[in-house]
């Protein structure tokens, strides 16, 4: 399956490689150069390079491409997923997936790669089982283990690895038991001209953060849970009993986790909480142009809007922008053609505007098409499909854990044709 | 590696680079000081050395730590071999693991001395520790050194009966490994795997399975015996074990099982291809149709139950979070299922397209292949597909590539349109695609063809050439399936001549006219004059096409064109560019015959005007399903090193009975037992037998007892359950309500005041309303219906429960009076206008005033809303007219009155809501409330309530029911009920009600008022727009005043109007959804005109004639 994994920064250099069969030269990666090259961007790097005897698989997270050497047939989609796996894995354990956080851990990685892979297929991808094998680096650790000697590496196996449940480590203990949960739902949309919706849609994840003694059985319901049409799950939910019951039953694993992905079913109109107006037109003659770009509450939801940021990538004539916000801070990087502007909160009463002039690249031809306007925001203490968490039961365990849920609305792709 | 020779200057390069920018940099181990001091590698490593070869571990761990740091960055650290592997026996775990990625590392370049450690692991091979043998064994069978297959084989053979499933597991790990390394010992090595397939764990099944289809894939017979084992435990298997799992199962299906679309692909053949040609027309009705006969005329299809066995087990992993597994069980559905069930798979597919860009490119490359042959799977998620400008280019391509195969007539309009705006996309090889891709629907889809090549001849004016070089590509196309049909296209083109300047534009427009200049015979020697006339200033490529069209129109119509020809050809002669001097040269030869150049030119006509074929527009995804799909093969269109054919289906069943398995009866004890010690019971399949017990005992300690009883009923939410059930469900969410401020603590500090809670529930009630809209526009929703439906019964007891004597909440809840502000808001907390007009099965009098009241409130708050957000759809509510159903005295004490609510009817957006409110005037209880023998109008449905049961004397009750009037405004004749008592009784809706609010912006208006007046140009003129004057009423002056009086009249909502003499109100009729445009323009004076568009002339005139009675009263 997966015989070797080259890790290249944005500069082209290989800074880390590992192989899980025989060694393969990282020559093979001027394959993917050549590739990254005639892609320009490097999100049009081709996922799957094939070469004369090698195929190159890729993703591209946090500025690194992760590049996989196959040899023979494999799905695409299990290198792929597996390589997000190992980012995970990495953020998990040193808090971020950078080129300065590998190196530095580079003993460790080394050590989380052979666990992960035995001659290329998969074997530890459990967070919970890693962590048992291999202790993720904390400064007291480290101070620690240079004190006593002893090492980061479990010397027994985990017992994950062997019961039915291997997502979860054996005999975890708090002293505050507790268990959140955290909704998250995006909207994605497409608004057009009008400021009418193409297309628009939620999804949503629940993210949940368990710091729970023992082996707790947990079951979540839901006040509404027929608003969810499409459902993706942790290994951990029982599948049967949210067919049966529509509620989620599970054996959480310990820690940080991704409990269920969802889609609000797609006949619900989707309630989009801003609305953007737009006025950008380039002059035939001359070499300027106007902006002026409103955004507003559409609806008073009863909760602020806030984190409101818009981005906007110019035209490659656009030499520069003179604009004045009402609201906020804006910045245009004329290397990048991007122009941000920084909202921040939105109040009701007043309408946050970005008004000036464009200037543009003499004797060019004015640009046909307006650039379209990305919009994030952020809505605290609201799932705007409405889901409710309707309760949280905990079996299996005597004592009594803290529970809390928290609602969080996000703009996903939020895209405003112009 | 071969390659890396060819390649080695640029590796070089990289090495070089690499080497530079490490030199000053700390290495990679803990200690930055030691690492600085010995960095380099030119003292050959002295230091790691000493490190190694001293007493302490923490020394040797740190050596070890730098080598694995260097062996990280690529660097050679070959040379500290003999130093490491001395410590392969060392006693700190750390260090061992350490010198273990060493050794697999390097253990292939120095075997002689990677045998030295070799004894060690031997050892490792009988620790009591299960975790050393497994790692032991990993690391044995990592060292890739020819001598010691034979070991390895032992030990992979003695794993393979370890106790320990974990070293069973690392066993089969170790089977391609050894594999690998010598391919002779196969025969050995697959009499392991069958042991190992006969596994019962988990753990070992993904592993096996594996091992399998690297050594011996052809081997299907090995899975005979485990299939059915193989598709229960599935479920339970780490994922990856899935993902190889379910595609080895593929193929072993193929083998195995009857094509479950074998009729319908035989017919598809025979009579679809004489009928319909090659349109690939797919209706699902006519299949089935087919399908029916197809099944009455053959024999009947039954299915394997094995096949049956493997669709049902593999169907719950499409909601896993592996892309890896769901794209697994997707290619199996599609491959494997029956035409009818493969549909489910959509659904997940689409949502993998939200994942990771990289997983998105691969799933829109299935889902690519997929539409082609099942388009109607996907068509419902069409807007899934829709382009973000953000997007890369790959993936837009790749949608692009879906929408177009999508594209069917009933679609095809959003999908031009879309296809518009991407056109003016600033990424320009998006746009060359877009423009293709326009080509394609034009030629797929006939009824566009003209709108297509309309939208693409206005392309050509765009400023791009690459835009203008594309859609002349597919014109040109376009034009050659047909030309006939298409000269007035070629006329146009013709005439653009005057106005493109893109010299590639001119010179595709010179071609195409010169190519069937028998088409446009007049306008040809035309352009040609225009052209010589121009001819000094073109640009050479023009130039070049001139000559080519004087030549083709000097061969066809010599008679006028002579001269011209001869005028270009001597212009070319003395052109600056030898091209065109040449090919003036080159054609005079040709076409002017003389003496020397006899022979050529007469064949002159055949070289010039040879038919071209027409290009064929196809997918390049075109039967790439002959690929497994998900496969890398399928990915690249190319086969794999290593991929595994699908086999095409076997014309008649293998013998199912090699699937049936003895189970020997002692083994099937000590399975049993097994499962029960260590694996515990299969995580998932837990039935609810297992989990029932222990959650009551469980509920009992975690919540107080007075919700015991809840606790027990809260597990069955998802079940609407009936009366009495639903009752107690809903008092126990109700008390969880309450309850929940006190239990969970909130993170953030959460200012859940009554008005937040409830603007928010009212977006949700307004997002619903929108909905129903929608639904009501397409009538394919019902789903969205039934479920609103459901919801709102639950609410509905929901909100009783307030009511409900309870004990211990007594302070918060006043019985029979219309509850309290607080409580009431939490109650609307759930979906609130569902609660409102829906008959509930066990609907008490008094809860009704409470929800009738609470309505109000909240209608009210939607009313203020509506007109600070566009696009929400509110009835406006000004004041709700009363009518009589039955009077006091002839119901003999029961009065019974009506009115239109207004509200979206939840029970089906078809349907006007009508509240009809009983009021028992008598001393006696009526009972048994309800309606009978309805003699509605052809056409006109309705929803009755639930019976009352019981009215009490002096009480009143409101029930909703829904009445679709099929937008006409003959009555609903039923007749009203009593236990004893019949009244023949009839409701007649006022035009106004038969509509509902749609909002929308002034611009949209007037853009559908246009639209309208469009509508009817086909007939007569003004058939939908109807004028009247009117004087104003005395007390109809004010802006107030007209809006009131118009949206009491007729349900129509405000449209936002930038002048303040002109009013505009927009509703769509309940039952068609035909949109009903109201304007009111006031002029000096009192007089004013009412406009009114509607498709429907009925009941324009007639709410013409409700709104000028309301206004000038």
């Amino acid at each position: 399956m997966i015989h070797s994994l080259f890790l290249i920064n944005s500069a082209g250099d290989i800074f880390l490689e590992k192989h899980w069969k025989s060694v393969v030269s990282r020559s093979v990666c001027d394959y993917f150069f050549e590739a990254q090259e005639k892609a320009v961007d490097v999100e049009n790097v081709p996922p799957v390079i094939p070469t004369p005897h090698h195929y190159l698989i890729s993703i591209y997270q946090d500025k690194i491409f992760f590049v996989a050497v196959i040899q023979t047939e494999v799905p695409p989609l299990f290198v792929i997923e597996f390589l997000h796996r190992v980012v995970e894995m990495f953020r998990d354990y040193f808090g971020e997936c950078s080129e300065a956080a590998i190196k530095e851990n580079v003993v460790t990685v080394y050590e989380l790669l052979e666990e992960m892979l035995d001659n290329g297929f998969p074997l530890a991808t459990e967070s919970n089982i890693l962590k048992e094998l291999i202790r993720p680096p904390t400064i007291l650790r480290s101070v620690v283990n240079s004190i006593t000697g002893s090492s980061n590496v479990g010397e027994t196996l985990p017992t994950g690895q062997l019961s039915i449940i291997p997502w979860r480590r054996a005999e975890v203990k708090y002293t505050n038991n507790e268990a959140y949960f955290d909704v998250v739902e995006e909207i994605d949309a497409i608004l057009d001209k009008s400021g009418s919706t193409v297309f628009a849609e939620i999804q949503g994840v629940i993210d949940a953060s368990i710091k729970l003694s023992g082996m707790p059985d947990l079951t979540l319901s839901f006040m509404n849970p027929r608003l969810l049409d499409d459902v993706s799950f942790h290994p951990c939910v029982r599948f049967k009993r949210w067919e049966s019951e529509r509620v989620l039953s599970f054996i959480p694993p310990d820690g940080n986790f991704r409990l269920m992905d969802y889609q609000v079913s797609s006949q619900n109109l989707v309630a989009i909480p801003v609305y953007v107006n737009h006025n950008i037109n380039f002059k035939e003659s001359g070499s300027s142009g106007r902006f002026d770009v409103t955004v507003g509450l559409k609806q008073n939801m009863g909760k602020s809007v806030e984190g409101v940021i818009m981005t906007v990538h110019m035209p490659k004539v656009v030499l520069n922008m003179n604009l004045t916000p009402t609201q906020g801070t804006y910045t245009y990087d004329p290397v990048t053609k991007i122009l941000t502007w920084d909202i921040g909160k939105i109040n009701p009463q007043k309408v946050p505007n970005l008004k000036g002039v464009i200037c543009l690249q003499s004797g060019a031809p004015k640009p046909e098409e307006n650039p379209n306007l990305n919009i994030q925001f952020r809505i605290q203490q609201l799932a705007v499909s409405g889901i409710k968490v309707n309760r949280l039961d905990m079996f299996g365990e005597k004592y009594k854990p803290f529970k809390g849920v928290k609602y969080v609305t996000k703009a996903g792709k939020f895209q405003v044709r112009t | 590696m071969r390659k890396a020779e060819a390649m080695s200057a640029s590796s070089a390069y990289n090495d070089e680079k690499g080497a530079s920018s490490n030199i000053g940099e700390p290495e990679y181990g803990h200690d930055p000081a030691s690492g600085g001091i010995f960095s380099s590698d030119y003292k050959r490593h002295d230091d790691l050395k000493e490190m190694l070869d001293s007493n302490k571990d923490s020394l040797k761990l740190e050596a070890m730590k730098r080598i694995v740091a260097m062996i990280a960055r690529g660097k050679n650290a070959s040379d500290l071999f003999p130093a490491v592997v001395k410590n392969v026996a060392c006693k700190n775990i750390e260090v061992k693991k350490l010198v273990y990625v060493y050794l697999v590392r390097y253990a292939e370049e120095q075997q002689d001395l990677a045998l030295l450690s070799i004894s060690t692991f031997q050892r490792g091979l009988k620790d009591p520790n299960q975790l050393i043998r497994a790692s032991a064994l990993r690391v044995l069978s990592s060292i890739r050194v020819t001598i010691i297959v034979p070991i390895m084989m032992l030990a992979i053979k003695e794993a393979a009966s370890d106790m320990s499933p974990y070293v069973r597991k690392t066993a089969a790990h170790a089977i391609p490994k050894l594999y690998s390394l010598d391919p002779d010992q196969k025969d050995q090595l697959i009499e392991v795997i069958e042991k190992l397939l006969a596994d019962k764990t988990t753990l070992v099944a993904g592993s096996v399975v594996m091992a399998f289809e690297e050594v011996c894939p052809e081997r299907i017979d090995l899975i005979h015996k485990n299939y059915r084992k193989l598709c229960n435990l599935l479920i339970d298997v780490e994922e990856w074990g899935q993902v190889v799992i379910i595609n080895m199962l593929t193929r072993y299906a193929r083998t195995q099982f009857l094509n479950p679309n074998h009729n319908e692909s035989l017919l598809e053949e025979s009579a679809e291809k004489a009928f319909y040609g090659s349109d690939e027309e797919e209706t699902e009705e006519k299949d089935e149709k087919e399908e029916v006969a197809a099944l009455a005329k053959r024999k009947a299809y039954v299915m394997d139950p094995d096949h049956r066995l493997l669709l049902r087990n593999t169907k719950p992993l499409l909601q896993s979070r592996n892309a890896a597994v769901v794209m697994a069980v997707a290619q199996l559905y599609f491959h494997l299922a029956p035409k009818a069930e493969v549909g489910v798979i959509a659904k997940a597919q689409v949502r993998l397209m939200r994942s990771h860009s990289e997983v998105q490119y691969v799933v829109l490359q299935n889902v690519a292949t997929m539409s082609i042959k099942r388009r109607g799977m996907f068509e419902p998620y069409l807007k899934s597909f829709y382009i973000r400008s953000t997007d890369p280019t790959q993936i837009k391509v790749l949608k692009l590539e879906v929408l177009t195969n999508l594209a069917n007539e009933t679609n095809i309009s959003t999908i031009l349109r879309e296809f518009q705006t991407y056109i003016k996309s600033m990424d320009k090889d998006f746009v060359a695609a877009s423009i293709q891709a326009i080509g394609r629907c034009a030629t797929n889809i006939g009824e566009v063809r003209d709108t297509c090549l309309n939208g693409l001849v206005q392309l050509l004016s765009n400023r791009d050439e690459l835009v203008v070089a594309e859609s002349v590509v597919v014109i040109k196309k376009l034009l050659q399936m047909q030309p006939a049909q298409h000269s007035d296209i070629i006329k146009h083109m013709a005439k653009l001549t005057d106005s493109i300047q893109v010299p590639m534009a001119r010179a595709s427009i010179l071609w195409l006219i010169g190519e069937y200049c028998e088409h446009v015979p007049k306008i040809a020697p035309d352009v040609l004059r225009k052209m010589a006339k121009s001819f000094t200033n073109e640009e050479d490529i023009v130039k070049l096409q001139i000559i080519n069209l004087a030549a083709k129109l000097y061969l066809t119509n010599s008679k006028q064109t002579k001269l011209l020809t001869q005028y270009v050809l001597n212009l070319a002669k003395y052109d600056q560019n030898y091209d065109i001097r040449d090919r003036a040269r080159f054609i005079r030869q040709l076409i002017v015959p003389t003496e020397k150049s006899g022979v050529l030119s007469k064949y002159a006509k055949k070289l010039f005007l040879a038919l071209k074929p027409a290009p064929v527009f196809e997918s390049p995804f075109k039967d790439r399903d002959h690929f497994q799909l998900g496969s890398l093969s399928h990915l690249l269109n190319a086969k794999a090193t290593g991929y595994q054919e699908l086999p095409a289906w076997p014309d008649v069943a293998p013998d199912p009975s090699v699937r049936n398995v003895e189970v020997p009866e002692w083994t099937k004890c000590s399975s049993r037992e097994k499962r029960k010690e260590k694996v515990e019971k299969p995580f998932y399949s837990d039935s609810e037998g297992e989990s029932g017990p222990t959650e009551s005992a469980d509920s009992e300690s975690e919540l107080p007892s007075e919700l015991e009883s809840g606790g027990g009923s809260g597990s069955e939410e998802g079940g609407s359950g009936s009366g009495s059930e639903e009752s107690d469900e809903g008092s126990e969410s109700g008390k969880e309500k309450k309850k929940k401020p006190e239990k969970i603590k909130v993170r953030k500090t959460l200012p859940e005041s009554a008005e937040s809670e409830h603007s928010g529930e009212e977006e949700k009630s307004v997002r619903k309303r929108k909905e129903r809209k929608a639904s009501s526009e397409s009538s394919s929703e019902e789903e969205e219906e039934s479920s609103s439906e459901s919801s709102s019964s639950e609410s509905e007891s929901e909100e009783e429960s307030e009511s409900e004597p309870e004990t211990k909440k007594k302070k918060k809840i006043t019985l029979s009076k219309p509850a309290p502000k607080e409580p009431k808001n939490e109650v609307s907390l759930l979906d609130l206008d569902d609660f409102i007009p829906t008959p509930s099965p066990q609907m008490t009098p008094i809860n009704n005033i409470v929800s009738n009241s609470l309505a109000n409130d909240l209608q009210g708050l939607s009313f203020t809303d509506s007109s600070l957000s566009p696009t929400m759809i509110s009835p406006s509510f000004s004041s709700v007219k009363t009518y009589e159903l039955l009077h006091r005295i002839t119901g003999e004490g029961l009065a019974v009155e009506y009115c239109f609510s207004r509200q979206p009817c939840s029970l089906d957006p078809h349907m006007v809501a009508v509240q009809i409110q009983f009021s028992n005037n008598t001393d006696t209880e009526a009972k048994s409330l309800r309606i009978q023998e309805p003699k509605l109008m052809s056409g006109m449905r309705m929803q009755e309530f639930p019976e009352i049961e019981v009215l009490a004397p002096g009480e009143t009750v409101t029930v909703s029911m829904g009445i679709d009037f099929c937008d006409s405004t003959q009555a609903a004749n039923f007749q009203l009920c009593t236990q004893t008592r019949k009244f023949y009784v009839s409701i007649q809706p006022p035009v106004g009600e038969l509509m509902m609010p749609v909002f929308m912006s002034e611009n949209e208006f007037k853009k559908e008022q246009v639209q309208l007046i469009k509508l009817s140009m086909g007939h007569l003129m003004g058939m939908n727009e109807i004028n009247e004057k009117l004087t104003l009423g005395e007390k109809c002056q004010s802006d107030h005043a007209i809006v009131q009086r118009v949206t009491s009249a007729a349900n129509l909502s405000r449209v936002p109007c930038g002048s303040d003499r002109e009013y505009r109100f927009a509703a769509k009729t309940v039952t068609s959804g035909s949109l009903v445009l109201v304007t009111v323009v006031t002029k000096e004076g009192k007089a004013a005109q009412l406009t009114v568009n509607c498709e429907k002339m009925v009941i324009g005139t007639m709410l013409v004639k409700d709104i000028l009675q309301a206004l000038s009263q």
